[in-house]
């Protein structure tokens, strides 16, 4: 532990942030390398969200010279780099935001770079490709899908911003949830925990230690009565649980007057009652981790993650009975200091066992195919149960598969559309869109005398992408109206608002912490909503 | 809503300079297709125009409250969205610790008015943009100063900073014969963040809900139990605040200083304190880190979060100032611990609420109750979370404090006064109390109604 002299001023400056991912989650960051293609507001702002936080590198990709328009929406230009390329520009105003991070730009456009060196994108931890035209998105998707490396395709256009995952399979260690229930195992208590409540007799305590008893000894305890006395049934409906809180209460001590006294921790373990009758068991997500064939077929090719899971498997059909491994944490409850410590050691004693008979068969099955137990895995935190119940596994598929008519997603699209608040029109619209910007090298409504006529044009873009894919839907003209008039403008508050959003889902990506969105998600800051589709 | 949105070109507001011909060819063309085209989607009162775009960059003028995590955003993007004449308000300096989310400051800024290096910092990076820093409190400014504003933007992380500018507001409005005129209204964009959740709302004083008709959504701090602190420790949170509520001032290790979370000498006193503490009772995890989280009241921060929220308070600002498009109805929630997750509503106004009803509080006690009871409503009750209530009254005429705790003389003389019962200290039922806190810039007045 660090003291306070000898805190550096990364940990100081970072502080706020350290709270969230840790040293180690910051580590992850450091050692990144972003790749940012085209340096428009909405690029510069996603950056600026990484750059911050102090990821290790950035390089900007863009062939692009400054316009006075661009100048206009964008924090990172100024006007006497117009006519400039905008790579180094904005480059030089995102570097000066963090002396800890190393900005690099290529003065060339990602087309050309795919034509001539497609190996440049390998190096990177993650890429994000912002106002990319449908032709090089996809090419670029294709390159990035064949490398693995995990791919952010952003927009903002008008008032609609755009983002769209693009990762074979990112694994989620820590998750942390935010309202997860406690792993208590009153269920299915283990030995020790059996051990440890026989020495409490409830019914020959003095009041000082009645009162001070931790409420769940307490409801193990009644627990235990209630099972002898109901054939080893656990309090299953609502009437059954009613008649164990009372039955709780009649424990509560009395006064000389027959008036039950102030016992707070009996009345918290009647109000835990519900939760702590939950059944232990596996979350379905785990479960069907369990049954992937990532878990079941370990070879030395495996990482770390699908190892870990399949230790943990093992481990639920041995020594576990059943059960992940023991989380090892109980929630702050009333008691004295030493029953709650004695308590809270009991689980943690029981965790660091589990962790133990975890990692040995972590080693094993590393020696089962010819490796050794590095340092990503050997951690008893990372083989702890800890985060066993969170583990989690998004995969979001290739951009190739999204578009293709043998495999575009119409369930999704046309189940989207029977609500007439979908934001999965702004998806259409979208792609009608790139069709447009294929077809006339421009997108619609640029200028305003071309705003009435393009609306003819976009609705025949439109019509063009709901046949080629068989949609049976229809997008009212209002939308197809409302596209031509947003004339591809990008305003700062809405690239703003990608800009945080997508950052972050970069930070998840690089981290492995935190669970990232899955696969598009849009913006609509006209009625402030948003939507998560899976396309 | 539609009525309010033309009277804020016609309210009695100095105009700005002309343009002083900084901008360049394109330079507003993002903003301009908002402005300038019509389209399906519009405010039902809007009408294209040009000379929109020369209201934000020549007329229209904001107010920031608040240049931190989201001051520094808010001031970024209303700045490229066409504003020029912006005021921040800020009280702090900077801290290093600010540094990974405040992009308007340097390693060198630190100890300087964040007010006045952002203001700095936008101006010189956005030509022709003017945002005049205030290195004050809010409370330093009075009705005057405020009245001058078309919107105000709040990016706070004090509730009861939120609370005060959301009275402030309200005493601005005006009635005629019962009616609100809509040209007193202000409204008030608020903005909050907390680790990866954060919120922003849109409030038209006097229309919509304000800060306090949903008070409930803000639960107040918890505190740990006494009992816990001193005599039974469970967690090592317990074992930092044992140092700092009753070490501290006991051992006084600095002579007569308070504790201040920003000085690590005083942190890593407790921090010691703590562990020496925590090993007696063979608790763990005490960290410098948890220690200075928990006397600073710590709470997590990063870029992104303040940028979404930001981002989405600069929109309802543009929206409303433009009528380019119908505002945020009016909250909206962010989270994206678990993929991104937005939720919309509209949060209703209280028919009683006790900042902008227009009814005084109803207080129901029995006439012998002692004002200790009254006391502690004012300050547990969900809807009302006062911090220190100062209640006064008319008694024959004259007005009497009954207890005021902000004073230390006048504290001693009241305090008598708690033990007393209502009946006691001369009220009767019906009685109008007035009271004061630093919640509300106006007094909330309450009338007694003795129950059986």
């Amino acid at each position: 532990e660090t003291m306070a002299a000898t805190r550096t001023s990364k940990e100081q400056k970072y502080d706020r942030q350290l709270r969230l991912w840790g040293d180690h989650g910051q580590e992850t960051l450091e050692n990144a390398h972003v790749c940012l293609i085209n340096a428009t507001a909405t690029g510069t702002e996603i950056l600026k969200n990484l750059v911050l936080p102090g990821i290790g590198a950035f390089t900007v990709v863009d062939g692009h010279t400054v316009t006075g328009e661009d100048v206009g929406n964008n924090f990172f230009l100024c006007n006497n780099s117009i006519g400039k390329n905008r790579a180094q520009a904005a480059t030089e105003l995102l570097q000066e935001l963090n002396s800890d991070v190393s900005g690099n730009f290529v003065e060339e456009s990602p087309d050309k770079l795919l034509d001539n060196d497609p190996e440049f994108f390998h190096r990177f931890s993650i890429v994000i490709g912002v106002h990319l035209p449908e032709s090089t998105c996809l090419r670029l998707g294709s390159v990035l899908w064949s490398a693995s490396v995990p791919f952010l395709v952003c927009k903002t256009y008008g008032l609609i911003g755009y983002m769209r995952l693009v990762v074979r399979e990112h694994t989620v260690i820590e998750s942390h949830p935010d309202n997860a229930l406690e792993d208590l195992r009153l269920d299915k208590p283990f030995g020790e925990f059996k051990n440890h409540i026989q020495s409490y007799d409830l019914d020959n305590m003095d009041k000082k230690d009645h009162s001070h008893t931790p409420w769940i000894i307490i409801v193990a305890k009644y627990l235990e009565k209630w099972l002898s006395e109901h054939n080893g049934q656990a309090p299953k409906n609502y009437k059954e649980k009613e008649a164990f809180r009372q039955f709780i209460r009649e424990g509560i001590l009395k006064n000389e007057n027959g008036v039950p006294e102030d016992e707070e921790n009996f009345e918290e373990a009647i109000k835990n009652v519900n939760t702590a009758l939950n059944p232990t068991k596996i979350p379905s997500t785990v479960e069907d981790l369990f049954n992937s064939e990532q878990c079941n077929n370990i070879t030395s090719q495996s990482t770390a993650f699908w190892v870990m899971l399949r230790a943990i498997k093992e481990f639920v059909h041995n020594e576990g009975n059943g059960s992940l491994p023991l989380r090892g944490t109980i929630p702050d409850m009333i008691a004295d200091s030493q029953k709650f410590v004695n308590l809270q050691n009991v689980y943690r004693t029981k965790a660091m066992q589990d962790a133990k008979a975890v990692l040995k068969h972590v080693e094993c099955l590393l020696k089962s195919v010819g490796k050794v137990c590095g340092k990503s895995v050997s951690s008893l935190n990372v083989c702890s149960g800890k985060n066993a119940s969170f583990l989690r596994v998004v995969r979001c598929r290739s951009l190739a598969e999204e578009y293709s008519v043998d495999s575009v997603n119409k369930d999704e699209i046309t189940s989207c559309m029977d609500s007439p608040d979908s934001e999965m029109v702004f998806y259409l619209m979208l792609r009608a869109v790139d069709r447009f910007f294929q077809q006339h090298s421009r997108y619609p409504g640029i200028y305003n005398y071309q705003v009435e006529e393009d609306i003819s044009k976009l609705k025949l873009c439109v019509n063009s992408l709901l046949q080629e894919y068989s949609l049976n839907i229809n997008i009212k003209d209002d939308y197809i109206h409302e596209f031509c008039r947003y004339g591809a403008a990008e305003p700062h508050t809405v690239a703003a608002f990608l800009g945080g959003s997508a950052a972050q889902e970069a930070i998840k990506i690089i981290s492995h912490q935190f669970v990232p969105f899955s696969n598009t998600f849009i913006y609509n800051a006209m009625s402030q909503t948003s939507a998560t589709l899976n396309l | 809503l539609s009525q309010i949105h033309e009277p804020i070109y016609v309210m009695a507001v100095d105009g700005g300079h002309r343009n002083s011909g900084c901008d360049w060819d394109g330079r507003w063309n993002h903003v301009r297709k908002f402005l300038e085209r019509p389209g399906p989607f519009t405010h039902p009162d809007f009408e294209p125009s040009t000379e929109s775009l020369q209201f934000l960059l020549e007329t229209c003028k904001i107010l920031v409250i608040g240049s931190g995590g989201l001051g520094c955003e808010l001031l970024k993007n209303l700045a490229l969205s066409g504003f020029r004449l912006i005021h921040v308000v800020d009280m702090d300096t900077i801290d290093v610790s600010n540094l990974n989310r405040q992009f308007l400051f340097r390693p060198k800024d630190v100890g300087r008015p964040k007010a006045e290096v952002a203001a700095d910092f936008v101006n010189s990076r956005i030509p022709g943009c003017k945002v005049v820093p205030h290195f004050k409190k809010i409370q330093d400014f009075d009705e005057s100063f405020y009245r001058q504003f078309h919107i105000i933007v709040c990016g706070l992380d004090s509730i009861i900073a939120r609370r005060w500018m959301n009275g402030m507001l309200i005493s601005l409005l005006s009635y005629e014969d019962g009616i609100l005129d809509p040209s007193s209204i202000i409204p008030l964009i608020d903005g909050g963040t907390e680790g990866f959740k954060g919120n922003a709302r849109v409030i038209l004083p006097g229309m919509t809900a304000c800060i306090d008709c949903t008070l409930e959504l803000y639960p107040p701090q918890i505190n740990f139990p006494m009992c816990t602190i001193a005599s039974m420790p469970r967690l090592p949170e317990h074992c930092i605040e044992y140092a700092r509520i009753l070490q501290w001032p006991k051992e006084k290790p600095f002579g007569d200083t308070s504790v201040d979370g920003d000085n690590p000498e005083h942190i890593q006193w407790m921090f010691e304190r703590a562990q020496e503490r925590a090993s007696e009772f063979n608790i763990t995890g005490v960290t410098y880190r948890l220690t200075q989280g928990v006397v600073k009241r710590i709470i997590p921060a990063v870029a992104s979060t303040n940028a979404v929220i930001a981002a989405a308070c600069a929109t309802e600002v543009f929206k409303i100032a433009t009528s380019a498009y119908i505002p945020l109805n009016n909250y909206l929630v962010f989270n994206d611990v678990d993929g991104l997750y937005t939720y919309t509503f509209e949060a209703e106004r209280k028919e009683n609420c006790s900042a902008c009803s227009l009814v005084p509080q109803d207080l129901q006690f029995p006439s012998s109750a002692k004002l200790q009871e009254v006391l502690e409503y004012l300050t547990e009750n969900a809807a009302l979370q006062m911090k220190s209530p100062a209640i006064t009254t008319t008694l024959e005429g004259k007005n009497k404090t009954l207890y005021l705790q902000s004073v230390k003389s006048i504290e001693e003389r009241t305090r008598p006064n708690l033990c007393k019962t209502l009946k006691e200290l001369g009220l009767s039922d019906g009685q109008e109390l007035a009271v004061a806190d630093v919640t509300t810039p106006q007094t909330v007045l309450f009338k007694l109604n003795f129950t059986a």
